[in-house]
């Protein structure tokens, strides 16, 4: 929009003030993040006085003791393996599906898949539980893996669509005519052309995947337990460790926010797309 | 398409028509094949599967014993804990999604100027709603404890009334929605922003020609042009928040006693804390039909919006 007319100094005024209230919004959200690391970087004493403290000596030793004291590093490697697994499973499944979506407008797809993407995972969780423990997949990282598919799946789809969308569809066409089969064209031309996109979607679904709780919660056990359950667990000791907590709270919170430096335009694109587009 | 068929002819003994239709096949049924069985095994199964469950009294020790509509009859007419549970459901969404659609497009405004540091800016602020939810209910808790959290002193400093936030039943809703608004507010704004890109210049231009003052513009031109992506961040939103469970099962579990336990919640406890299996998929079933007559009631609504 264009702002209002006047002289120079009056326009900078403005453009100023505006972005100190700017500043200032997004200081307000970003206070609880500021307080997660303070916490983190404190002694239980500092965490625990009355009133808090803000000027203290940092120290690294809640970090040490959440990576020395429980298996920390362990439920890091399953959420890990999850993760990448679904999200290479995902991938696997959802871009083809996508392209063909695109090519074809296959509209009824597109809406059994929007589907997917609504239905509440409580619908379908006790159904699970129960298949889960009867063919024994149960705290096994298959079973994990696979019920993470209900999310990697939908999203890979639904944000792929609108990238296949933007390849003009010419160029297809051009490379059958050279004899080129479709198979080899969606891996050899369409995904090489999209990798912006496939690498935007792989982040999403990744995080994901690596945020969710429920699943994990209901089929994890003791061998495949990932970081969210892990880090809920610090609640339910007798006193609680804020600080231990908060390093916890930092460390998976840590992938986020690399990704969104690392590739803000194109996660901005995944959340937002189907909300502004479809 | 015609064209299409043309150029793929290119054996002289292959016609072009089945030649296509071959590949065609290959990449309208074979292409969304797997992802579709996925779906249908993990998702589409086990909901029929929920509906089966449903008229069974399904205790996990027990044998199953079928008792036919019996779980929606006990819900429907004589469980209270349910119809209190579809009340603060409404009771945090009604909250929730209004302040977010507000807040959201306020921000969005804000954003939308010639903010200094304005990438550095919109890249901060999407990170409460990227970040592991678990860890930020956790997060939020301590900040909200309330001997001894840093919100309460920080009220009482500047002279205002501590809250018992959480942990008392009148405000365990409120809290969780000041969470909930806290994080997912950047979702609106993103969207709202996008939308902002997309509007067209002449209308404000004439506006200004014709003198229109600020708020004019906003609610006059700004506001109905931004309907469309309004009511499908509004859409996705309340859908997502009738389904909340992070949040609420880290800050409260669904108390102080039921407070705070939402449908989504009270389905969790019916099913894994009481071993209720086949009254709890009962329930998980009223809410699908919640999320998806939402999800049409809304649709409809941006369908109309759309035609503006």
């Amino acid at each position: 929009m264009p702002s209002a007319a006047g002289p120079r100094w009056r326009r900078y005024v403005s453009r100023l003030g505006l972005s100190v209230l700017a500043w200032l919004t997004v200081g307000v959200f970003m206070s609880a993040f500021l307080w997660m690391v303070l916490t983190a970087l404190k002694t239980q004493a500092d965490n625990t006085a009355v009133p808090p403290v803000w000027i203290f000596t940092p120290t690294l030793e809640n970090f040490r003791s959440v990576f020395a004291g429980k298996s920390f590093g362990r439920y890091l490697f399953n959420s890990l393996v999850v993760g990448m697994g679904s999200t290479i499973l995902g991938l696997a499944l959802g871009l083809p599906a996508a392209h063909s979506i695109a090519r074809h407008r296959q509209r009824g797809l597109a809406l059994a898949i929007l589907f997917a993407r609504m239905a509440p995972f409580m619908s379908y969780l006790v159904p699970w539980f129960i298949l889960f423990r009867h063919v024994g997949l149960i705290d096994t990282y298959m079973g994990l893996t696979a019920s993470h598919l209900v999310i990697s799946v939908p999203l890979v789809v639904w944000l792929m669509i609108g990238f296949f969308e933007d390849i003009p569809q010419e160029i297809e066409e051009a490379a059958g005519i050279d004899g080129c089969s479709r198979v080899r064209c969606f891996l050899q031309i369409c995904i090489p052309l999209s990798r912006n996109g496939v690498i935007a979607t792989a982040v999403l679904t990744f995080l994901f995947s690596w945020n969710n709780f429920l699943f994990a919660l209901i089929l994890a056990g003791p061998k495949t337990e990932t970081v969210p359950v892990a880090v809920y667990s610090f609640l339910s000791y007798e006193q609680i460790d804020w600080g231990g907590l908060a390093a916890a709270a930092t460390i998976i919170s840590f992938p986020a926010l690399v990704f969104i430096f690392l590739i803000h335009k194109q996660i901005v694109r995944g959340l937002t797309f189907g909300s502004v587009k479809g | 398409m015609a064209s299409h068929a043309e150029l793929t002819a290119r054996a002289p003994l292959v016609s072009g028509r089945p030649y296509k239709r071959k590949r065609d096949f290959q990449t309208r049924v074979l292409f969304p094949a797997p992802a579709l069985f996925a779906i249908f095994l993990l998702l589409l199964f086990p909901t029929v599967y929920n509906v089966y469950m449903s008229f069974f009294n399904w205790y996990i020790a027990n044998p199953p014993e079928f008792v036919g509509l019996g779980n929606y009859l006990q819900m429907f007419l004589r469980d209270e804990r349910f119809w209190g549970s579809i009340g603060r459901t409404a009771y945090l969404t009604g909250i929730t999604i209004p302040a977010e659609v507000i807040l959201g497009t306020a921000i969005a405004l804000l954003f939308g100027q010639r903010v200094m540091g304005g990438r550095v800016l919109r890249v901060l602020f999407i990170l409460p709603m990227v970040a592991t939810p678990v860890a930020m209910a956790l997060v939020w808790t301590m900040i909200l404890t309330p001997t001894g959290g840093i919100l309460n002193h920080l009220l009482e400093q500047i002279g205002l009334a501590p809250s018992l936030w959480m942990t008392h039943p009148r405000t365990a809703i409120p809290s969780i929605a000041l969470v909930d608004i806290w994080q997912w507010t950047p979702m609106i704004t993103l969207i709202v922003l996008a939308g902002l890109e997309s509007l067209p210049e002449e209308p404000f231009e004439a506006a200004l020609i014709d003198g229109a003052s600020p708020l004019q513009v906003f609610f006059k031109i700004t506001l109905p042009l931004l309907r469309p992506s309004l009511a499908v961040a509004m859409m996705f939103r309340t859908i997502d928040s009738l389904k909340t469970f992070d949040l609420i099962y880290v800050m409260t579990q669904g108390g102080p006693g039921t407070s705070s336990e939402t449908l989504n919640v009270y389905v969790y406890q019916k099913g894994f804390n009481y071993l209720h299996l086949g009254y709890s998929s009962a329930l998980a079933l009223v809410l699908l039909g919640l999320v998806f007559g939402t999800s049409l009631v809304l649709s409809h609504f941006r369908e109309r919006s759309w035609r503006y």
